[in-house]
């Protein structure tokens, strides 16, 4: 194929239904767009985790049925477009308050399962306060928190979950915790308050540890039916772009650096397991 | 309960949310309203199934206002000076996403910590902005209990009608004192379904989206032609005033809210020595009455602008009047009401005595 083909959409897609017309047929199909999610590029980067999510959330409300069901609250970070690509009613909120958004809505319709999804800078960050207190309250909302360990939409400047010694553009010399604190784990946070039901720390940066990721989404929209409390699901996830790295050494260096002071795994169990 | 009551002004608010039909409250404790929060945890739940929550902060409160009107339901909050400030951010969020929902500020002494005395040196956050970029609130300025009420199932009305904040912009001394209101009866607290509404994306529909996002500057521009024009609807369709013994004034008063009253008193008190004054109490200050003070600036002398502030609404009569004769401005700031006698004394040094 040329050059100018390739690029070429139209002939692309042409090209493909001739050539696949054979083993595109329904019986051979192990892999489809998930209906939840629209037809559109998405504007992440090439590698980010952020469309990974996505793409499992999508599914889980897809296999679930609840597409008329659910509502989701995105505030501002890089999802603060996840609105464009989820097909499901949402509502975007200020930097840091979508979990008291999505109070807001979880309290007058309380039979929809209503779902925030928030990045370290917002909801470690500005949106302490609101993030600690829906937790303690028990709101029965499902609190999806990527963590890349940097603000991403800004342009990579320090998050609380930044590393020690890790650059950003506000820490170019490395994080230094005697004059910029600690990384927050915030998920170990929330998992002390009485007002969490299941909370549990995954990723998405390799194959099987998204198919965790999609099992924990799904059992928290289940719990959520229960109305026992606030499920709180961190991804520890990776910002290729701010990071200054390619895709797949982001995740070499999201599995060397990040994982040893975020562990995967669950923090709090239903029936108080853990 | 009985539809006619000894109540006070935060009290009748309260009772006024529950008998429109409110689905939700959302508030935080500040002084000179918590009896709104109070009297709603206790007699909201159990008549009428409205959701009351004590949130963590007024950026909490207003932001569960906004995920909570997103859904299409009646929905407010209410604080004093210091809590709304913290809820600027949110209400301008509000403002871009056209969420009706209803906001009350019991106006404080400011500014800072202030004190817990009436004040309306809110004047300005209310009226003209108050949060970041362009945008209006309707706003409603009692000035009896009875208004505290009323304003309460008006400003829900005109909230739905333009997909608006609409925010009752009141005082410490009129939240605390008590006088006789004639409520309205309970209304049903029915939820229609709203095309753009958070509800749950259904086939028949695409999804809905609640946001004040646009990152491209002529779609965002649009955005703002559209809010400005429906701010134009309003300024043209939404004024309100009381004008009290106008017709053959040579003074006029401009003051809204509890200080209105107070003039109305010291207007009397001129008359009884022969200066004829009349009142004009602007009752919702946006839109703003601009015209009704412009053509009675034709009739008499001069204006006393009087205000519990440094003087922030003055700037309005100022514009109204348009430099066609002088505007005074009388105020006491702080927290301090001031007296019938003290606007008299000011009636004639500034509009008789001076009126150059
Ligand atoms: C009140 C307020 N302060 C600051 C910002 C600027 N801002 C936008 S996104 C962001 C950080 C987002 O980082 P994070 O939540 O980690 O999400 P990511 O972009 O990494 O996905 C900041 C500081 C804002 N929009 N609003
Ligand atoms: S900046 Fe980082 S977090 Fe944002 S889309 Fe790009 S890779 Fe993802």
């Amino acid at each position: 194929m040329n050059e100018k083909a390739l690029i070429d959409d139209e002939h692309f897609e042409h090209t493909l239904r001739c050539e696949h017309a054979e083993i595109i047929s329904p019986e051979n199909i192990v892999y489809e767009k998930p209906g939840t999610l629209l037809d559109v590029d998405m504007h992440y980067c090439p590698g980010c985790g952020h469309g990974v999510v996505h793409r499992i959330l999508a599914e889980v409300i897809d296999e679930m049925g609840i597409q008329s069901d659910v509502i989701g609250v995105a505030p501002v970070g890089c999802s603060v477009l996840a609105y464009n690509y989820l097909n499901i009613d949402f509502s975007e909120a200020a930097h840091g308050r979508a979990s008291a958004a999505a109070t807001g809505i979880k309290r007058v319709l309380p039979e929809k399962y209503v779902f925030s999804y928030q990045g370290d800078g917002d909801l470690a960050a500005i949106g302490t306060g609101e993030t600690i207190h829906t937790c303690n309250r028990g709101e029965n909302i499902l609190i999806l928190f990527i963590n890349n360990g940097i603000y991403g939409m800004t342009g990579g400047q320090m998050a609380p979950t930044t590393l020690p010694g890790m650059k950003s553009t506000t820490s170019p010399f490395g994080r230094d915790v005697a004059t910029m604190g600690n990384p927050l784990k915030i998920t170990e946070l929330v998992a002390l308050l009485p007002g969490t039901y299941y909370v549990t720390r995954q990723s998405v940066h390799k194959p099987n540890n998204v198919r965790k990721t999609k099992k924990a989404i799904q059992k928290a929209f289940e719990l959520q039916k229960d109305n026992k409390g606030t499920c709180f699901i961190e991804i520890v996830s990776n910002c290729p772009s701010n990071w200054k790295m390619t895709p797949i050494e982001s995740n070499h260096w999201l599995e060397e650096n990040m994982l040893p002071y975020y562990p995967l795994g669950d923090i709090k169990l239903p029936n108080g397991r853990n | 309960m009985k539809d006619l009551q000894l109540m006070k002004g935060n009290e009748a608010l309260a009772e006024a949310a529950i008998r429109a039909g409110c689905d939700a409250y959302f508030g935080y404790p500040i002084t000179p309203q918590s009896e709104v929060l109070e009297y709603l945890s206790r007699e909201a739940e159990n008549r009428t199934g409205m959701v009351v929550l004590q949130a963590e902060s007024e950026i909490a409160s207003i932001n569960m206002v906004y995920g909570a009107a997103g859904t299409g339901k009646k929905v407010m909050t209410s604080s004093s000076s210091p809590g709304m400030s913290l809820m600027q951010e949110g209400i301008s969020y509000i403002a871009c996403a056209e969420l009706p929902c209803l906001l009350v500020n019991v106006n404080r002494g400011g500014p800072g910590l202030g004190t817990i005395q009436p004040g309306q040196s809110d004047y300005f956050q209310s009226v003209k902005g108050g949060g970041h970029g362009d945008y209006r609130l309707i706003v409603l300025a009692p000035a009896t209990v009875q208004e505290m009420a009323d304003f309460v199932k008006l400003g829900f009305e005109l909230a739905f009608q333009y997909r608006n904040p609409v925010l009752i912009l009141t005082d410490g001394a009129l939240g605390q004192m008590m006088e006789k209101v004639d409520l309205f009866p309970q209304q049903e607290r029915k939820f229609e379904i709203l095309d753009w509404a958070l509800t749950g994306k259904v086939k028949e529909r695409n999804h809905n989206i609640i946001t004040s996002l646009n990152l491209k500057a002529e779609e965002m521009e649009i955005i703002n032609i559209h809010l400005q024009k429906k701010y134009k609807e309003i300024e043209k369709n939404e004024i309100r005033y009381e004008a009290i013994d106008c017709d053959d004034a040579d003074y006029l008063i401009v003051a809204y809210g509890l200080v209105a009253r107070i003039c109305t008193k010291a207007a009397h008190l001129a008359r009884e020595k022969g200066i004829k004054v009349g009142v004009l109490r602007p009752i919702s200050l946006f839109p703003y009455p601009y015209e009704i003070i412009n053509k009675l600036s034709d009739q008499v002398k001069s204006i006393l602008d009087v205000e519990m502030s440094a003087g922030q609404m003055v700037e309005d009569v100022r514009l109204a009047v348009n430099g066609k004769i002088p505007v005074k401005f009388y105020g006491r700031m702080g927290g301090v009401v001031p007296g019938p006698e003290e606007i008299l004394k000011a009636i004639e040094e500034k509009l008789v005595g001076g009126a150059a």
